[in-house]
């Protein structure tokens, strides 16, 4: 879309958080001075612009911990969950490896899953191709990796188990502190994609067993191109082999002068979320729930996508028989989602994760993801649900399959020709 | 997806869909020709519908119904406009081309204009083969 396009559309009503959200003003205004009056660079030690950013820096620091339970020495900022989640991954496998590239042995085995990121999944086929072993499980149908899976999983070989908090797609919450115990009983190191999770729902470090946990600030109100990650001190120590050489900033981890303004606006955001969530969380769940409800139960031969209960509160997927999700985001442009159909997808495949709980491919190209954020408004939720009928309801008009349907064929038995 | 003011147009205003009978009934029927084609797995199903004067060889109606995107529903649509007025033969002539230009479709949404080339021919094929016509190939095939 370019802007020249953009500019004839009408503002949208937004229900796409779980892509981004938008900064919450206290975030701006927490970020403002640390552009120009506090500009300075927090590794300059011996004047006080340095000493300004860097107080900005630790207060910030120390908003992340305690969001997450963790001792603020624990923490270290990235550009985002896809770095963090790319240094945890490659990090700990190269510290932790059984044995060297090249020498011809195996380095050892890494477990996630056939529906994390891409940020995680990419990372692990490239140390598979290094010489690691990766198992991708299957993810099970309502979505929810449980400890039992992984368990059946872990080898002697095994050194690291990358699971995701919550999925970004379905909103399906994974076991992670049953996970979690598993990993740490047998001494192997456990990350957890925390993207959609952190400063939506209470975190632990320590009760929910997590070794490496990674998020973004652009998921929580806060700023992008800014995100953290947790790296365990205490039992056990976790290292990491750093990915990028330079200035040795974040204890070594990652090197670069630090993005003073997106870190103040992560910890600001940090702040918020913690005194937020739980009121943002409860009324979500009721709006999420009123949205779900009202559109299974007006179009027939719609479903939602993932685990009932064991799921975020902002993040609902469904899918709507017989109409195509690009299609019937044309028919809705007064509501800004997204859809697993692959033609939303840069891939032209439809939705991954989707197709990984085994609902076909033809209900993933009818699928809508619909994300709620903290001003999301119940009026919003109403029209949401009046716009999304009336939308299924003309295309299910013009699908040919919504026929067939109706006129008892089965539509898996037709031979249709692939291109 | 960066659609143009004739996607838009043919998608908010669906010129012809709809059918000229179920799926049972229109088996039987010899002046109609059906073009069903796409895949549910794909994301796109096109099912264009011709009625053709027997006496004239002239395509007097044409329908669709279309599960896809924006681009395959407005490829149908003009599909349907175009093939209206035309004879069996001349109806062959329908290039995706010809399509991708009308409409201005983005290079990543061309198989939607082939997807309704593909339902044109697959529509000919059926009345061609109800009611027993060899097709200008099927003649240079048999001299052969």
């Amino acid at each position: 879309m370019s802007t020249k396009q953009a500019a004839h559309y009408p503002k949208p009503i937004y229900m796409d958080h779980a892509a981004t959200t938008p900064c919450d003003p206290r975030v701006v205004e927490a970020m403002l001075p640390y552009f120009t009056e506090h500009f300075g660079n927090p590794g300059s030690r011996n004047h006080k612009m340095g000493w300004d950013a860097e107080a900005g820096v630790d207060l910030a620091r120390e908003q992340v911990a305690k969001l997450i339970g963790a001792d603020e020495k624990e923490v270290i900022f990235t550009s985002g969950a896809t770095e963090g989640n790319n240094l945890a991954i490659k990090g700990a496998a190269y510290l932790y490896e059984k044995a060297p590239a090249g020498s011809g042995q195996p380095r050892g085995h890494i477990i996630t899953g056939t529906i994390e990121h891409k940020a995680v999944l990419d990372p692990c086929k490239r140390l598979q191709k290094e010489g690691f072993d990766v198992s991708f499980l299957q993810a099970p149908p309502d979505g929810v990796y449980t400890a039992a899976m992984v368990l059946a999983a872990i080898r002697p070989d095994t050194i690291l188990v990358s699971i995701m908090w919550a999925n970004n797609e379905i909103g399906t919450i994974n076991e992670i502190r049953e996970i979690g115990k598993v990993c740490k009983e047998r001494g192997i190191i456990f990350h957890v994609d925390g993207t959609q999770w952190v400063g939506k729902m209470p975190t632990d470090v320590n009760k929910d067993n997590i070794d490496l946990l990674t998020f973004s600030g652009h998921k929580m109100y806060g700023p992008k191109g800014v995100g953290a990650m947790y790296v365990r001190r205490r039992g056990p120590r976790v290292r990491l082999q750093a990915l990028q050489d330079g200035g040795g900033q974040e204890r070594g981890f990652r090197s670069g002068t630090l993005n003073v303004t997106g870190i103040v606006g992560l910890g600001k955001a940090c702040e918020i979320a913690m005194q937020e969530m739980e009121h943002d969380a409860m009324r979500l769940a009721k709006l999420r729930k009123k949205l779900e409800d009202g559109l299974t139960s007006r179009l027939d031969s719609s479903a939602v996508n993932g685990h009932k209960d064991k799921r975020l509160p902002h993040i609902a997927n469904i899918s709507f028989g017989f109409v195509e999700g690009e299609g019937l985001m044309m028919a809705i442009k007064e509501i800004a989602c997204s859809s697993g159909s692959a033609c939303t997808s840069a891939s032209l495949e439809p939705s991954y994760v989707l197709k990984g709980l085994g609902v076909g491919d033809e209900l993933a190209h009818s699928s809508l993801r619909l994300s709620l954020g903290r001003w999301t408004t119940e009026a919003e939720v109403d029209f949401a649900i009046e716009k999304i009928v009336q939308g299924v309801s003309k295309l299910r008009e013009m699908s040919p399959l919504y026929d067939m349907y109706k006129e008892g064929i089965d539509i898996s038995k037709i031979e249709w020709a692939h291109h | 997806m960066a659609y143009g003011p004739k996607i838009i147009d043919h998608y908010e205003n669906p010129r012809n869909v709809g059918k000229f009978g179920t799926t049972a009934e229109l088996k039987d029927r010899k002046d109609v020709g059906v073009g069903l084609v796409g895949a549910p797995e794909c994301g796109d199903v096109l099912q264009l519908q011709i009625k053709v004067n027997p006496d004239t060889g002239i395509i007097e109606d044409a329908k669709f119904k279309t599960f896809g995107c924006g681009s395959a529903i407005a490829s149908s649509s003009v599909a349907t406009e175009w093939l209206k007025g035309r004879t069996v033969d001349q109806a062959e002539e329908i290039k995706n081309t010809q399509i991708v230009e009308e409409l201005s479709l983005p290079p990543v949404k061309i198989h939607c204009s082939v997807l309704a080339e593909d339902a044109i021919r697959a529509a000919l094929k059926d009345y061609r083969e109800k009611n027993g016509i060899a097709t200008e190939a099927d003649k240079e095939e048999h001299a052969h």
